[in-house]
């Protein structure tokens, strides 16, 4: 009985189903990913992250993913770090959607704890980790330092981050070890995805490693060995995705 | 949606779209029938009807074979096809041989009102009175399915029949063909396909004001429906100046040959009509298309550098998966771009249809994968596709007109309002 | 009461690569065959269209092209006495939903198996003698030769127009092919696929360390191909989005790209998707199936009758269905006895990553574009002093150079901040990896059975997986890692990063999607389901396809075995057809 089947209305399809995967689909996910866009219409193109208004993250919790994400990847000799690289927009979006919502997730109980290699076993979903975790870092932080996270110097920071890389802050259900890495997997995500996705801004993670983006034809250039690749970077939507995202194409 | 369907002229409606083969025909390569059985009268019926593709105009889409019903947009109005079927009441099952002539023959119906040359008797007329017979006696076999036709919609004075009366006068003879003697057999076999029952320059010939080919130049490219059909005459930029007879009868026996794959309402008439015809009347119909002379070119604007520049970075992004660079394409599976006649020809929207929409290679029997194409019209706008196709126009030595913004956007809203 | 459908002769469970040969070969033969399959129709244009699948968030990192955890899972532990758990989301192996099945998603690593391989047991002991074999071990011969199977080997090697060099044609060794594979009757449809500059300095690096270098067997099409049944491939781009994509030029071989153009269009054979099967069905003696009942997209149950039924579902589905249906005797692990369940198998998968400094370009590879080394796989070299059995082989693969999931770090770099930052951008154009992939025995051990607390949303019990890597397994690997090490020091100026596969096997982190066994082949009905032709041993009108059928798993990508196997069964079918009964007594 398929009950959560029919419930989610995913489609139906016999014969040559309609529900395919198309482009299209694809640009309207992105579209429906990013009501705030939408709405606005014109996301400035270098802006930082707090210039949009965030889906699902509260301004708090935007504050304190831009203060943290800055940390993991801060502006340096090498280019702009999380914040330039819209990080905070991506991984809200990510969260206010399926990826937030774990819908492809099994998540059924009941919820023993179990070993590191049985993987993850909480009952809660990415956007309720983050909404949880957060609001215990920032508790810690006030009892510890009174202030919020976002205006401790960054070595205090990056001490705490590293407390919660290694599972050193209790922050109830959730392991710290488990929110570290979400945030960190993420924030890579957020880096390193491609910028229809509104992270990875200007390019910003490419352009750092030298990846120029989704181009389908190497057959020439496959053999010209030790040479670098001269092609301009490129997204799924274009040389210029920011222009897509601002609703000109 | 088959190119033969806005043919040629303006409006149709009549009902019959039909076919034939055979006048000279019948003695140069299908074999020599001096007094057919039913049988026989039946199969060749069949192998007409498909080689003039009639079910595509005469059945509506998931309606019943050959009731018609199918809308057929002109410039002048919206007109229906109809019902072919032996129903009595609705179809064509009262009329008898010399009727259903008429109608092939002059544009007449039964009841003696003149037809709109939607329907293509300008070139059934040249149909031999044996191929006619045998189309009728194969329409005699289909289901009867009783379904009334639809009126047109057209404007004064279109919508009076007699009006085409003046327009047969102005711009139809009728006449069936005649041998050139001074020609082959096989030539001749080959005029008369392509004169009569094939009907091409429904398509590809340009069409004046009042929808009639232009009778000097009947084979020099022209619109059908949204798209160009390129020019089938010598022309080594955009005819057919480079192609072998082999590659025509690939091409029409395939969808595909050496130089280039079917696209659009072509790849249709291929899946539907021309790759059942016999090996001998395709290389017929080949040897009369090599003997046309090519036109005078035209002059060619080149593209500015800047367009040129646009329009190439397009297509490294977009294109070059599957065409490759310098638009080689890959041999038997992407079409090449470079020295193509349909990328070339006069009028480019073949090409920005084929972009907006995506397109497939037919499938057939012999060549069953229909390699398809994804659409672009959600990631390209107009002025990208207009530098787009105006750099595959005039890159790698093709050299045919520059691509205007206005173009695409126009045939995007004629597409956007007829999506078929 | 579920409705009923109308019969036909033959029902496949599944669409993927299993399914679209058997279907296109029973239709040949002129039986109706339906073929049932749980996720949605897929096909080159538009789901993987050359302007929608590199997308490495959307499709490998969010795994959207695979099959979704959230209906139905399985449950694992590391042994017996744990409390197997679900797996809430996809890791260690990513099974696929759709029509093509993993044959989309898939590399293209097209393999054959060593001849030993099928007569591992028999050769084991000849070599080594009876106690070489680890008592916990259930080494079995397959109940079919190398030799029986090459024609077919054959026949899905030209079906996906493979590109490489042979290494032994009718016995006569090829200069650059893998000078260890069995003969085979003829050379590969088309020639190997380009090299990059990583493969070049594998090969080199793999000579000096004196191993015997060749290009990898790539279902990738090195040049536009026309195959047998007369489906034309595009030719490769090396796009570098081959494994976990769908292909969008029509180069990767997939049932899509090589069989449905012409099943599809066949008025004897349909297709149903967003159809989960849920029971094959029997009759009242348990001897015959009578066909399959599914649950379609609005949950309705739904009963198909057919004259044969053929499981063509991923390894463990498989399994799952037999269990579900009261097919065979399940395996009891603490008496031994029982075979649906027993003979699971994965593999053992280790890398040692090279950073050097010459510009790789990652990024321009394909699924199966490699350099390999088979000195070291099945039983090509003296395995009585190490005292392990099994191997693998050693690959460099430049299967692409996505970013968020295929870049390598040195040892000990940051692992974020300005230093991860600085690695990334030091090493992600230079760095490389070579792998090893390989075997993993059957053990008493490691099995698979109904869970008996979570429920897929069909109401049936998850299945049960119980694994463990065993110390011959570690042996093996580490063996072998340490041959990947050898070659990786003969690339100059470079240095290593050896990524051992420690400790006990977990179902995170993603190691390979070749889960084998639980519905083993062979010549025995106490330790085999199906027979030597697929067939199961109690219900001689249920075939049972794919590699839950391998008894033990080898030290190769599965796909060129199981396709060989398909078309071997095949053949088997239409004698079936012809003759029903059992096609081996017992």
């Amino acid at each position: 009985m398929s009950m959560r089947d029919s419930e989610r209305g995913k489609g139906h399809g016999h014969r040559g189903g309609p529900t395919r995967t198309s482009r299209r689909t694809f640009l309207k996910s992105v579209v429906a990913a990013t009501p705030a866009l939408g709405l606005l219409g014109c996301g400035p193109r270098h802006g930082s992250a707090q210039a949009r208004t965030p889906v699902y993250f509260t301004p708090d919790e935007a504050t304190f993913i831009d203060a943290a994400t800055q940390r993991l990847i801060p502006a340096d000799d090498l280019g702009g770090g999380a914040n330039e690289a819209g990080i905070t927009t991506f991984i809200d979006l990510q969260l206010a959607g399926a990826y937030g919502r774990a819908e492809r997730w099994y998540m059924q109980g009941p919820w023993p704890h179990g070993i590191d290699q049985q993987g993850f076993q909480l009952k809660y979903t990415p956007a309720q980790i983050y909404r949880d975790a957060i609001g215990r870092v920032e508790a810690h932080c006030r009892q510890q330092h009174g202030k919020p996270f976002a205006q401790l110097d960054p070595a205090h920071q990056d001490d705490l981050l590293h407390a919660l890389e290694k599972g050193e802050v209790d922050l109830g259900d959730i392991p710290a070890k488990t929110f570290f890495a979400m945030l960190w997997q993420n924030t890579q995500e957020g880096y390193l995805a491609d910028p229809a996705y509104s992270g990875n801004r200007d390019f910003a993670g490419w352009k750092l490693i030298g990846f120029p983006g989704p181009r389908y034809n190497y057959v020439e250039d496959i053999g010209k060995f030790g040479r670098p690749y001269e092609a301009p970077f490129v997204s799924l939507v274009g040389r210029d995705p920011s222009a897509y995202l601002r609703g000109e194409s | 949606m088959t190119a033969r369907i806005g043919i040629a002229i303006t409006l149709s409606l009549g009902f019959a779209g039909l076919c034939a083969a055979g006048a000279v025909a019948a003695n140069a390569s299908t074999s020599a029938r001096t007094s057919p059985g039913p049988h026989a009268s039946v199969q060749h019926g069949r192998y007409l009807v498909r080689a003039g593709d009639c079910m595509a105009c005469h059945t509506a889409s998931n309606g019943a074979p050959y009731a018609g019903g199918r809308a057929v947009p002109t410039p002048f109005g919206t007109i229906y096809s109809t019902n072919i079927t032996p129903d009595p009441d609705t179809g064509i099952g009262r009329w008898d041989g010399d009727d259903f002539y008429r109608a092939m023959h002059q544009g007449i119906a039964r009841d003696g009102h003149r037809l709109y040359p939607a329907f293509p008797y300008p070139w059934f007329t040249k149909l031999s009175r044996d191929d006619v017979r045998d189309i009728k006696a194969y329409l005699d076999t289909r289901a009867r399915v009783r379904q009334r036709d639809i009126a047109p919609k057209l404007p004064w004075p279109l919508s009076v029949r007699g009006a085409m009366a003046a327009w047969d006068a102005m711009y139809f003879d009728a006449g069936t063909y005649r041998a050139d003697p001074g020609k082959s057999a096989q030539w001749n076999r080959g005029a008369y396909l392509v004169r009569g029952v094939g009907h091409c320059s429904a398509c590809h010939g340009d069409k004046n004001f009042a929808g009639a080919v232009d009778a000097k130049h009947p084979l020099g490219g022209g619109f059908a429906e949204h798209v160009f059909a390129p020019a089938l005459t010598g022309g080594k930029r955009d005819g057919l100046g480079k192609w072998s007879e082999q590659d025509i009868v690939d091409y029409l026996g395939t969808g595909r040959n050496a130089i280039t794959t079917a696209a659009g309402p072509m790849a249709e008439v291929v899946s539907q009509s021309t790759r059942y015809l016999s090996e001998p009347d395709l290389r017929a119909i080949a040897v009369y298309l090599k003997s046309l002379p090519a036109p005078p070119q035209d002059d060619i604007a080149e593209a500015d550098a800047a367009v040129m520049r646009h329009g190439a970075a397009l297509y490294l992004d977009n294109c070059e998966g599957c065409h490759l660079r310098g638009g080689t394409g890959e041999p038997g599976a992407f079409p090449p771009l470079r020295n193509s006649s349909a990328i070339q020809a006069r009028q480019p929207d073949t090409l920005i249809a084929t972009i907006l929409r995506g397109d497939a290679v037919p499938a057939t029997d012999a060549d069953p994968t229909g390699l398809a194409m994804p659409a672009f019209d959600k990631r390209l706008d107009d002025g990208d596709i207009a530098a787009l196709t105006t750099y595959i126009r005039q890159a790698w030595g093709n050299h045919a007109g520059v691509v205007s913004r206005a173009d695409v956007k126009d045939l995007r809203e004629k597409l956007h309002r007829n999506p078929n | 009461m579920a409705k009923r459908e109308r019969p036909v002769d033959v029902v496949l469970v599944g669409f993927g690569w299993t399914a679209a040969i058997i279907a296109q070969e029973l239709t040949d033969a002129g039986v109706q065959v339906l073929a049932l399959e749980r996720g949605e129709f897929r096909d080159t244009v538009p789901d993987f269209a050359t302007d929608t699948i590199q997308d490495e968030l959307r499709y490998a990192v969010r795994k959207q092209i695979f099959e979704s955890p959230e209906r139905e899972t399985l449950t694992f532990r590391n042994s017996a006495d744990q409390t197997a758990l679900p797996m809430r989301h996809l890791g260690s192996f990513l099974p696929a939903a759709g029509v093509g099945g993993a044959g989309v998603h898939w590399n293209g690593q097209c393999w054959r198996f060593l001849p030993q391989d099928f007569e591992i047991r028999t050769h084991t002991e000849q070599r080594y003698g009876r106690k070489f074999i680890p008592e916990s071990m259930n080494l079995q011969d397959w109940g079919v030769t190398y030799d029986e199977l090459e024609p077919h080997y054959d026949r899905f090697e030209y079906l996906c127009g493979v590109s490489g060099t042979a290494g032994n044609i009718g016995g006569v060794k090829q200069a650059g092919g893998n000078p260890f594979e069995g003969a085979r009757k003829r050379g590969y449809p088309l020639p190997p696929l380009k090299r990059c500059a990583s493969t070049v300095l594998f090969d080199k690096a793999a000579r000096e360390a004196g191993f015997d270098p060749f290009p990898c067997p790539a279902a990738n099409a090195s040049k536009p191909y026309r195959n047998p049944l007369g489906v034309q491939m595009g030719q490769c781009t090396y796009c570098g989005y081959c494994e976990w994509f769908g292909c969008g030029n029509y180069s990767k071989a997939s049932p899509q790209t090589t069989i449905l153009p012409v099943l599809l269009k066949k008025a004897n054979f349909s297709y149903r998707t967003r159809c989960n099967v849920t029971r094959v069905n029997t009759d009242n003696t348990g001897k015959r199936a009578t066909g399959v009942t599914y649950v379609d997209v609005d949950g309705n149950e739904i009963e198909q009758p057919a004259g044969m039924v053929v499981l063509c579902a991923f390894a463990q589905h498989n399994v799952h269905l037999l269990l579900l249906s009261k097919i065979g005797t399940p395996y009891d692990p603490t008496t031994g006895r029982g075979v649906v369940g027993r003979n699971y198998a994965y593999q053992i998968t280790s890398s040692v990553d090279v950073f050097q400094k010459e510009i790789l370009n990652p990024f321009m590879g394909a699924g199966a574009l490699g350099q390999g080394v088979d000195n070291f796989n099945g039983d090509n070299f003296d395995h009585g002093p190490l005292g392990f059995i099994g191997g693998g082989y050693i690959a460099l693969w430049n299967t692409g150079g996505r970013p968020i999931l295929q870049h390598y770090l040195p040892k000990d770099a940051p692992t974020w901040g300005s230093g991860w930052k600085k690695v990334m951008h030091d090493n992600y154009l230079t760095a490389t990896s070579i792998a090893t992939h390989g075997s993993v025995m059957s053990y008493r051990s490691n099995y698979l059975d109904l869970d008996p607390t979570w429920r897929d949303d069909y109401g049936n019990p998850l299945l049960r997986l119980t694994f463990d890597f065993q110390p011959n397994e570690h042996a093996m690997s580490d063996y072998l890692t340490d041959q990947a090490t050898k070659i990786a020091q003969a690339i100059p100026d470079a240095t290593h990063h050896v990524k051992k596969r420690d400790g006990h096997y977990s179902i995170v982190p993603y190691q390979t999607t070749h889960n084998t066994g639980g519905a083993a082949m062979g010549a025995d009905p106490t330790t085999s389901v199906v027979n030597r032709y697929l067939q199961s041993w109690d219900v001689p009108n249920l075939f049972v396809m794919g590699a839950s059928v391998f008894p033990q798993n080898a030290g190769y990508n599965p796909t060129g075995t199981v396709g060989a196997l398909t078309f071997w069964a095949a053949e088997a079918m239409k004698r079936y057809l012809k003759n029903p009964g059992p096609l081996v007594s017992a």
